[in-house]
């Protein structure tokens, strides 16, 4: 007897499918990363909007004039926007399956990630040695709120791209490898969207305040 | 099954990538020359670089993240509108009420002596 037929008398019917379609592995992996993508998204929007409200309040201490270095902030563009590429090209590489071209490129868009957090890790220390540390006022808290949150996950982006270099050494280019790489790939292209939003509306603006 | 069907909408090829990452730099530069050379009065200037900004994240979306309306049969480019909807109503709603709230704030001494 069919299942998908109502049975006759006093049967139950079955409202809900109770056995498991076959899914193939990871089908579904890219929308939930999406997803995941957006509610990140939605944490950066807050602390966008907790600058856009608190980022005028200097409590008489450093404004964005005194702070920003704008050359140095267009190096740290320009640092994301290669790794942005170099990871494209291991994304062509992976499709084509050239393993070690592929590890060379993410190498490649490893050390632009790093170059950017150095970059960035050397303007904090520079502000805080200079007396503007995150206690100093609102604008200067949520400044290092915002940039700090987008810091940390390029820090934990590149953690995963280590990670998957050594994955692909180890076991290949298997599909689940495949899948993780265009997981990372999002990441890090959002990343850089994020980055947009970051050198327009902190530092540019800042400077125009 | 085919692994190789999966997702292959969502791959880029290299005309994508180069035609993004000439755009996003030429959309990087103008914004970075208009505040430091200043050939145009703030406003203006800032309005400028706002709308850059996001053609910047367009051209990202389209060009490195390969969105289009049909990619996930239509749920990316849903859960993305979704998104951009709660993002609008809190940057604006937060916006908004903090700006009446200072307005209507009681004044500070150091406002106190702007007044006449």
């Amino acid at each position: 007897m069919s299942t998908t037929t109502i049975p006759e008398g006093n049967a139950q019917a079955d409202f809900y499918d109770l056995h498991e379609h076959e899914h193939p592995e990871g089908h579904s992996t890219m929308l939930g990363f999406w997803i995941y993508l957006m509610s990140d998204c939605l944490i950066f929007a807050i602390l966008f909007a907790c600058y856009a409200v608190l980022g005028g309040n200097y409590a008489a201490g450093p404004g964005p004039h005194d702070l920003f270095e704008l050359p140095l902030i267009a190096l740290n563009t320009a640092m994301l926007l290669f790794s942005s590429i170099t990871y494209g090209f291991a994304m062509l590489a992976m499709q084509r399956d050239k393993v070690a071209q592929m590890q060379i490129w993410l190498a490649i868009t490893g050390m632009f990630g790093l170059a950017f957090l150095s970059i960035e890790l050397y303007e904090f220390s520079h502000l805080i040695h200079i007396g503007a540390t995150p206690q100093r006022s609102a604008f200067l808290s949520s400044f290092f709120t915002l940039v700090g949150t987008h810091g940390l996950h390029v820090t934990f982006g590149s953690i995963w791209l280590v990670t998957l270099m050594v994955q692909v050494a180890r076991k290949g280019l298997i599909q689940a490898n495949k899948r993780r790489l265009m997981c990372l790939s999002l990441f890090w292209h959002f990343l850089d969207v994020i980055w947009i939003g970051v050198f327009t509306f902190v530092y540019l603006m800042g400077m125009l305040r | 099954m085919s692994a190789h069907h999966d997702h292959s909408e969502s791959h880029g090829t290299m005309r994508d990538y180069v035609i993004g990452f000439v755009l996003s730099v030429i959309l990087t530069a103008i914004p970075f020359w208009l505040v430091m050379a200043r050939p145009l009065d703030a406003s203006t200037t800032a309005i400028a670089i706002m709308v850059l900004a996001v053609v910047q994240m367009i051209v990202h979306m389209i060009y490195f993240l390969h969105m289009s309306p049909k990619t996930e049969d239509g749920w990316s480019i849903t859960s993305l509108v979704f998104t951009l909807i709660v993002v609008f109503i809190m940057m604006a709603g937060s916006l908004w009420v903090m700006h009446h709230l200072n307005t209507n704030m009681m004044p500070m001494p150091q406002d106190m002596r702007n007044i006449p």
